[in-house]
């Protein structure tokens, strides 16, 4: 079976064209076939899971079942491409495919009568293919070739309404800011290359694990690699495109912006891992870029009013604590947090979806009361607060549970006492997000009602995921093989749950109970809160140092180019037309003509043509012995022949 | 005998084409059809008999003017042959392309031919002088097709290109002669023969002034920066047709010579002037790119694009190496194809809305949605998408060149995120957005136009999954040349 892996993602790949040439025949659209290739492709990967377990059995430590094929030949060399089934690409198989699954399932109710149904359900297919083709590279090149594709439908679908100016800056935004991370990661790529002449992950292990590189060009690769990772899952500084990719529908927010693609930075990182524990300096780096873009976001959080920028920039903060993990040496701690966060991040979107199906709102202070209406978006929306906020028993517990015991025993206590603020802030948003949505009285008018089963089914699926998820810890570990965390540390484990209560009540006391009077609180806080509002000034800051900059020597350069460079040509033509009159050898009247082109061109073509027949052969020939002449002295110059 | 056919079977279409009556409007066209799809066909039957290690092939020898050494021989190597194979699609394609024009199709098409038979020469002549005679022959179709059924301004640009491209190839012609006379002295015979010429070693000092002087005829073409003024301008006059050839062929000729003569000839004045070269290269990408972003015209966009990825071919060239010339070869084919697909997009765009301005168009997607998303298909195989051909050659280039000029090619790099910018910028502007009843009420792509792009929609997605099926026809030739440069 493991060898037959690499048909998961080539069935989505099918439904894509399938769906892309012929959805619009179907009666549905097309969105049938995509379920049923998302579908076959889950219980493949279930297949592939179970028989790496089986085969797993009686390897010491890691296990890596790896297929490569000869791809392209390039002067001694041929590059293979290839895969690879170890326990990480195991999960994720699963992890991707199922909740790729629940979107698709839920999208037919979403996105009902959506002028572009098809569309948007071809263009998932080939997401869905990508990021299943990421997960099992064996490779660089094919990794990097996956995670572009992603970045495409990421556009489209961020796009999917564009008529909408904001949506179609969005995916603007979105390609753009992560390019700037994928050149890092390409030259990151080529460095390794260059060191070792592979881009395999086995052999790059190997020379790694040889100690054969510079330590400061594994730093390097590293940091590149590195600004890859933080493009695609939106770390800081380049943070700034997740919350504006929220104009894309919202099930392709769960899907693409919170459980799949921008974790594929944080796969990355785990993937290469091997680089990141020969470069001391790298981790930290990883580790500092972690904990601040958690910390930051969750702040930005605590202000924000639209409920899907609120979890968008919560994923950023999720993702910040999966890069602080990697960064302090917890690699399966921040895998952990990623399966979960997945499931609970993904629940969230899709229940945040239901709420604007039924409201077609996504302003919280506009929402208010629908508990009463949606009984089963409110409860599954509670459970992934829960999980998200590292309630015990939901999943989020144990998974950031894991990650601030790392960062506890990591000899960074900056970054686990910024991991337990983060817990709180993260409570705190969460339990008033939930409030302002479910409690209290509607502020607006609309006539709320459940969503239908296609989109509460998924819901409860992924709810109970995210209810049990966390206790497959155990099971993640022994599978992977990798060592868990030695010290258990109870005294970690309280100090998270009690932030994570603390945010709550907060949160209720703020919200619920109104024991605050928040405009003197926000009067109080001035500064500060409008920096959060403000989102730290990031995109003007951007605005002013990047994109004008930029735009400003692109329209100098055109300038120029008009000006001086094509200028100087039309100079030269103009002073050697001078020249030949004055020597009154040579009529040109055909370069004049070209100087005066604008006049030229309103002379009628025939007689044109006829004019510059015998202008031709003229310029034709003063431009030849002319330039015999200089080509005989040249070689006179050079010594006669 | 069958590069002759390739070569002169257009000759003797574009003679008929002349010749038919001019009332026949379907008669010639037709005819002009059928001619350029037998170098098609000749080309693609080539495709199944070439040997990829067996360096030059299909080679045909016939005594010209014995006395001064010259000789007719053709013939085609893996760095050759893929350029035959393009200048072969891309010219069947333009025949295609061009079915509406006017007025006097019928000239057009006679040209049309003729420019095929210049074309397919110069990728075909192992002979100096007969590689002067078809690098020549290809100037003086190209300037009637752009002077005649050019734009307002196609007087201005034909003569622009005309003297342009001559100055460059006159200077180029004093080179060749050069290197015949030295050459007659270290043989003993005089000869214009390539490849008899290719094992003399030249002194140093005299390979540096060959290699300028030649340097002059083949940057023009590419156009390397700072000649590349006459491009934008031949292209936006230029029939749409025109255009596809013009980016899509007769810029490869720059850099097919640097690869058929300049390298291998002199290598020493190559590796001496390979720092400046690369230089250029960069300076043309980002350059190019940058100048790319800022035009209204989207037909001037598209030219400067070219500019751009030109780029990526000379500094592959300069880098010398086998991935890095595998790269350069790799992108003169697969601009080849996307540049050609972006100017037959346009072009289509120009047919119905009657303007090219970006500022004009809006929300094509809604308006024209199967012309939007083959223009969104191009300019993501433009902008270097990985999965497409422009990928496999940017990276070959980028990963070829990286080990000798590490710099310049993290420098060069940047050209990634500017030709994002403006091809999505573009896009945003053109295709996105709310559509205008004017332009609503235009027609979506014909039949006959998807022909002409479904077969490079189908290369350059099948090249990008599998760039063996080119990689494997040239690579052979440039390990051997790579050698010769003394590359890696």
């Amino acid at each position: 079976m493991l060898a037959y892996a690499f048909i998961i993602p080539l069935i989505p790949l099918a439904s894509f064209l399938g769906i892309g040439f012929f959805g619009r025949r179907f009666r549905d659209g097309g969105s049938l076939l995509g379920i049923a290739a998302v579908g076959i492709s889950f219980l493949l990967a279930l297949a592939v899971l179970f028989s790496f377990m089986g085969a797993r059995a009686g390897v010491e430590g890691e296990a890596v079942f790896d297929f490569s094929y000869p791809w392209t030949p390039v002067g001694e060399l041929t590059i293979p491409l290839g895969f690879q089934v170890d326990a990480l690409t195991a999960l994720m198989l699963v992890m991707v495919s199922l909740v790729s699954l629940m979107v698709h399932i839920y999208s037919v109710g979403y996105m009902h009568g959506d002028a572009r149904y098809t569309r948007f359900y071809a263009t998932l297919s080939l997401f869905t293919a990508a990021m299943l083709a990421l997960v099992l590279a064996d490779n660089f090149l094919l990794l990097f070739i996956s995670w572009e594709i992603m970045g495409l439908c990421s556009y489209l679908l961020i796009g999917h309404w564009y008529e909408k100016p904001t949506a179609s800056a969005a995916a603007m935004k979105a390609f753009m800011t992560t390019r700037v991370g994928d050149v890092g990661l390409l030259i990151g790529i080529m460095t390794l290359f260059a060191a070792t002449g592979t881009f395999s992950f086995g052999p790059l292990r190997e020379a790694l694990g040889a100690g054969h590189l510079a330590p400061g060009l594994v730093t390097a690769a590293a940091l590149l690699v590195f600004m890859g990772a933080v493009g695609k899952s939106a770390q800081v500084p380049l943070h700034v495109w997740l919350p504006d990719a929220m104009e894309g529908p919202t099930p392709v927010s769960a899907l693409i912006h919170a459980a799949t693609m921008v974790a594929a930075g944080v796969y990355l990182v785990a993937r290469s891992y091997v680089l990141f524990e020969h470069a001391p300096l790298a981790l930290n780096v990883v580790a500092y870029v972690g904990t601040i873009t958690a910390f930051l976001a969750a702040t930005i959080a605590t202000v924000t009013t639209d409920i899907k920028r609120v979890l968008a920039y919560s994923t950023i903060s999720q993702l910040g604590y999966m890069m602080m993990a990697l960064g302090v040496g917890a690699p399966a701690a921040a895998v952990f947090h990623l399966i979960t966060h997945a499931f609970f991040k993904a629940l969230l979107f899709l229940g945040s979806g239901s709420i604007i199906h039924a409201t077609e709102c996504q302003e919280m202070h506009q929402l208010g009361g629908l508990y009463r209406h949606m009984p089963v978006t409110a409860w599954t929306f509670f459970a992934g607060t829960a999980a998200l906020a590292g309630i015990p028993p939901f999943a989020g517990f144990f998974s950031k549970d894991e990650i601030l015991l790392g960062a506890y025993h990591s000899h960074l206590p900056g970054v686990f006492w910024a991991g337990v603020g983060t817990a709180f802030l993260t409570a705190y948003y969460m339990t008033r997000a939930c409030i302002l949505t479910f409690f209290g009285k509607p502020r607006s008018h609309y006539h709320a009602h459940e969503s239908p089963p296609v989109m509460t089914g998924p819901l409860v699926v992924l709810a109970t995921l995210a209810t049990v998820a966390g206790l497959g810890g155990n099971f993640f570990v022994k599978l992977s093989g990798m060592e868990a965390h030695e010290h258990a540390a109870p005294g970690v484990m309280a100090l998270a749950l009690g932030a994570g209560l603390t945010g709550i009540a907060v949160g209720v006391a703020i919200y619920g109970l109104g024991l605050v009077d928040r405009r003197r609180a926000i009067a109080a806080l001035g500064p500060i809160y409008r920096l959060l509002k403000e989102k730290w000034y990031f995109d003007r800051i951007y605005y002013v140092t990047l994109v004008k900059p930029a735009l400003a020597l692109s329209s100098l350069l055109a300038r120029f180019d008009l000006g001086v460079i094509d200028g100087i040509v039309n100079g030269v033509g103009w002073g050697s037309v001078q020249l030949a009159r004055a020597s009154a050898t040579f009529d040109l009247a055909v370069i004049d003509g070209a100087v005066n082109g604008v006049a030229a061109g309103t002379v009628a073509a025939g007689r044109a043509v006829r004019a510059t027949q015998t202008g031709l052969v003229r310029s034709y020939v003063l431009v030849f012995v002319l330039s015999l002449v200089a080509g005989l002295f040249t070689l006179y110059l050079m010594g006669g022949f | 005998m069958l590069l002759t056919l390739a070569i002169f079977i257009p000759l003797v279409g574009a003679a008929a084409v002349a010749l038919w009556p001019r009332q026949d409007e379907r008669g010639f066209k037709v005819a002009a059809l059928i001619t350029t799809a037998i170098p098609l066909a000749i080309s693609i039957w080539m495709a199944t008999a070439f040997r990829p290690g067996a360096g030059m092939q299909f080679v045909e020898r016939a005594a010209w003017v014995p006395s001064l050494g010259i000789n007719y021989i053709l013939g085609v190597d893996g760095i050759s042959f893929p350029m035959v194979f393009l200048t072969a699609l891309l010219t069947f394609l333009a025949c295609l392309a061009s079915w509406h024009i006017s007025p006097r199709p019928k000239d057009y098409f006679a040209l049309l031919l003729l420019l095929e038979t210049g074309m397919m020469g110069v990728f075909c002549a192992l002979d100096y002088v007969l590689f002067y005679v078809f690098w020549e022959l290809v100037l003086v179709p190209m300037y009637f097709l752009i002077g005649i059924w050019g734009g307002p301004r196609r007087e201005y640009a034909a003569i622009k290109f005309f003297i342009y491209t001559l100055l460059g190839s006159v200077v180029m012609l004093v080179g060749i002669l050069a290197m015949y006379f030295a050459g007659a002295q270290a043989l003993g015979h005089p000869t214009f023969d390539m490849m008899a010429l290719q094992q003399v070693k030249f002194p140093f000092r005299f390979q540096l002034w060959v290699f300028a002087a030649l340097y002059l005829g083949f940057a023009v073409k590419v156009p390397v920066f700072p000649f590349h003024t006459w491009l934008p301008d031949a292209h936006v006059e230029a029939p749409t047709a025109v255009s596809v050839l013009l980016a899509g062929i007769l810029l490869k000729m720059g850099t097919y010579g640097f690869m058929r003569v300049s390298l291998p000839t002199f290598p020493e004045a190559a590796s001496y002037f390979a720092y400046a070269i690369a230089v250029l290269g960069v300076i043309n990408m980002i350059y190019g790119a940058f100048v790319a972003m800022w035009q209204a015209d989207l037909k001037k966009l598209v030219a400067y694009s070219s500019v751009s990825h030109m780029g990526y071919v000379m500094l592959g060239l300069a880098a010398g190496t086998p991935m890095a010339l595998s790269g350069a070869i790799f992108q003169m084919f697969s601009h080849g194809m996307i540049t050609g697909m972006l100017f037959l997009l346009v072009g289509m765009i120009y047919d119905r809305a009657h303007t090219r301005e970006i500022a004009k168009l809006s929300g094509l997607y809604t308006a024209l949605p199967a012309y939007g998303i083959i223009l969104a298909f191009a300019s993501f195989a433009s902008l270097g998408l990985p999965g497409l051909s422009g990928f496999v050659a940017e990276l070959l280039v980028l990963l070829g060149s990286f080990p000798v000029y590490r710099t310049l090619v993290i420098i060069g790099a940047a050209t990634i995120v500017i030709t994002a910018g403006y091809m999505l910028w573009m896009m945003q502007r053109v295709l996105m957005g709310k559509s205008r009843p004017e332009l609503e009420a235009l027609p979506d792509v014909t039949g006959r136009e998807l022909a002409t792009v479904i077969p490079l929609i189908v290369l350059i997605a099948v090249l990008g999954v599998f760039p063996r099926l080119l990689l494997d026809f040239t690579n052979p030739a440039l390990i051997q040349l790579a050698a010769r440069v003394g590359g890696m």
